[in-house]
């Protein structure tokens, strides 16, 4: 590892990139300013260390007056090499890690890792802790979707307001989280063959008067953005994403249901015991910036449906499968992949055990990441401003995106 | 339901002439078995599972690299021998090397007719450096950050592909950190007192101290 100079280090990024290129200004043109600024392209870095980029996520921009001729995001701020740690760590080690890939949602990471393991090594998981699995998966897309929907108005500049009414909500979720599991947001909850503890009728109760109180929220929030005019005008026909680019693309989650692709894993792969559950799959017409954002208010609304459900149907029993020894746990020689459809896209853990107590790899397929790869093509043509509301409405969480 | 891995082999391999297609069996509990494909006819036989009407895995959903050393593996065999006279068939453990390699591994799936996966993963010959597989970027754009991560933490290099370079590393990094045999550079920047052995191999991080040219000689009273 060498220690560079600022210097080499820009001459060496820069020789990365294609030169940009311009087209040459017409002399015979008189020096009008239009005439003077056409074809220079401008570049500029916008991040790491920008309020709207979400963390630490850096774009190089090429742009023309204020619209955007060429975009490269550029990762690795957040880089800690999750995939080697999970490496060097046992099965059960990596379960409070998978919390800090997308801390909004660590429920559903814990989700995706322990279906993968069970997967790998065949554990079966008891009724009530599936359900109670759905019930939290539910809870944390809930609670990702209204704050999502929260720093997207607060990107398009209604500062602070929107997004503390979708925090209120949130703050009342995360509580239910903390009393269940100890934690806000870092719950490390569930266990390859069920789940860590058991939620208490009082702690059920609660979580029902909350699900109930939440429709009044949407009914609130929606009357209070989706017709607005300032709204409307920022993201309709704004970073427009076809269906087969989005298939190409690898796209998953709302943001592919948004270019009215109908895809689902809850409905596709039938995990846990969704396919018992009555739910709908909202999806989008245009596939721009506006669908996404409704399609986020619509799963909302789904999800909490399927928590009605849920509350009325969840057995009593144990929670966790007593044969399986998480500890000193080794899985069979083989390998596995086990996907869920977190709140942000297709979260997927691919497994490779050696029969040791560690995976050989431990591979993250994070939704973020995978989603981003098309936001060139989204934002070519816009302006910086819609940028950012683009950005907001791919819904990234750097932990993931990093690693 | 999806066709039988040897359904989709035997079609794959009438398809795309001179295509070779082994099944990887995988015991797990998990039954994803996967399809190893050979790398000069990579990019063909990913157009044909994108593009097959039955098939259709227009859906790359993750691609990543796995790193296998040189590792001995134990098979059992039944041979001929000849026993107190008799020709008899015995079983036999030996014991076989298989040299390290790289893999990429691509999992499919179908939007269109929502099945999967279909596991399909492309080996380097050797672990040496120039390691090189086909980019599938050019048939699932999902491949596209995927294919650099793979580069960037295993040293793989895609041919064909539109962008490479590193993704999550500085582009002046020198190795590749998912690989089972990297270690880490030794660095002692934060190490607050080096001494003794630390101290023997932090010497060789640091260039030598500059001559002070008699300066610490100066002293405040003259």
């Amino acid at each position: 590892m060498t220690v560079s100079s600022r210097a080499e280090r820009s001459a060496v990024e820069g020789s990365h990139d294609e030169t940009l290129e311009l087209t040459p200004r017409d002399p015979s043109a008189p020096l009008g300013m239009t005439s003077r600024l056409e074809g220079e392209l401008m570049e500029v870095s916008m991040g790491p260390q920008h309020p709207s980029t979400h963390g630490v996520f850096r774009m190089n921009v090429a742009l023309d007056g204020e619209i955007v001729r060429k975009l490269k995001p550029v990762f690795g701020y957040l880089h800690r090499n999750h995939e080697k740690i999970g490496e060097n760590t046992s099965y059960l080690g990596s379960m409070p890690y998978t919390d800090r890939l997308d801390y909004f949602c660590s429920m559903t990471n814990n989700w995706a890792y322990a279906l993968s393991v069970e997967k790998l090594s065949g554990i079966e998981v008891p009724e009530r802790a599936e359900y109670l699995r759905i019930i939290l998966a539910e809870l944390t897309r809930l609670q990702n979707h209204a704050s999502l929907l929260g720093f997207l108005l607060s990107d398009m500049g209604a500062w602070g307001t929107p997004l503390m009414y979708a925090f209120r909500e949130r703050e009342k979720i995360l509580d239910l989280f903390e009393s269940l599991s100890g934690s806000r947001m870092m719950c490390d909850y569930m266990r390859f063959g069920g789940c860590r503890v058991d939620a208490s009728a009082d702690w059920l109760a609660r979580a029902k008067k909350i699900v109930d109180a939440f429709p009044k929220f949407l009914d609130e929030f929606e009357m209070l953005i989706v017709g607005n005019e300032i709204l409307i005008a920022r993201t309709q026909e704004v970073g427009k994403l076809s269906a087969d680019l989005a298939i190409s693309a690898g796209i998953t989650g709302p943001m592919l249901r948004a270019c009215g692709v109908n895809y689902d894993i809850r409905k596709v792969d039938g995990y846990g015991f969704y396919p018992r559950f009555k739910f709908r799959i909202p999806l989008g017409e245009h596939g721009d910036t506006y669908d996404r954002l409704m399609m986020r208010a619509l799963e909302m609304r789904e999800s909490i449906s399927i928590l009605k459900q849920a509350f009325e149907q969840i057995p009593a029993g144990p929670v966790m499968n007593p044969k399986v020894k998480i500890r000193a746990f080794r899985p069979p020689v083989g390998e596995a992949y086990g996907r869920i459809e977190a709140p942000k896209g297709e979260l997927g853990f691919y497994l490779i055990s050696d029969g040791s107590p560690n995976p050989y790899r431990y591979r993250v397929r994070p939704p973020s990441f995978i989603n981003l790869t098309i936001l060139e093509d989204l934002c070519l043509g816009h302006t910086v401003a819609d940028v950012m509301v683009i950005l907001g409405s791919v819904d990234i969480v750097m932990g993931e995106v990093d690693r | 339901m999806m066709e039988s891995l040897e359904q989709i082999k035997s079609r794959i391999e009438s398809a795309v002439a001179g295509a070779k297609i082994d099944i990887v069996p995988n015991a797990s509990p998990s039954q994803q078995s996967s399809l190893l494909i050979d790398n000069e006819h990579a990019r063909e036989i990913a157009k044909f599972l994108r593009d097959d009407p039955a098939l259709r895995l227009d859906f790359c959903s993750n691609a990543t690299g796995v790193d296998w050393l040189d590792r001995v593996a134990t098979k059992k065999v039944k041979v001929k021998k000849i026993i107190e006279g008799a020709e008899k068939e015995v079983e036999e453990t030996q014991q076989e090397t298989i040299s390290g390699y790289l893999e990429a591994v691509y999992h499919l799936y179908s939007i269109q007719h929502k099945h999967g996966p279909v596991i399909i993963r492309a080996r380097t010959n050797d672990r040496a450096a120039g390691a090189l597989l086909p980019s599938l970027t050019p048939i699932w754009r999902s491949a596209e950050f995927q294919e650099r991560e793979i580069f960037d933490l295993y040293g793989i290099r895609f041919d064909g592909h539109p962008d490479m370079r590193r993704i999550l590393m500085w582009d002046e990094f020198k190795d590749y950190p998912m690989r089972k045999d990297y270690r880490e550079p030794d660095d002692y920047e934060y190490e607050p007192t080096p001494h003794d052995d630390v101290l023997e191999k932090a010497k060789q991080h640091y260039a030598p101290r500059p001559q002070l040219d008699g300066a610490e000689n100066i002293t405040a009273q003259e």
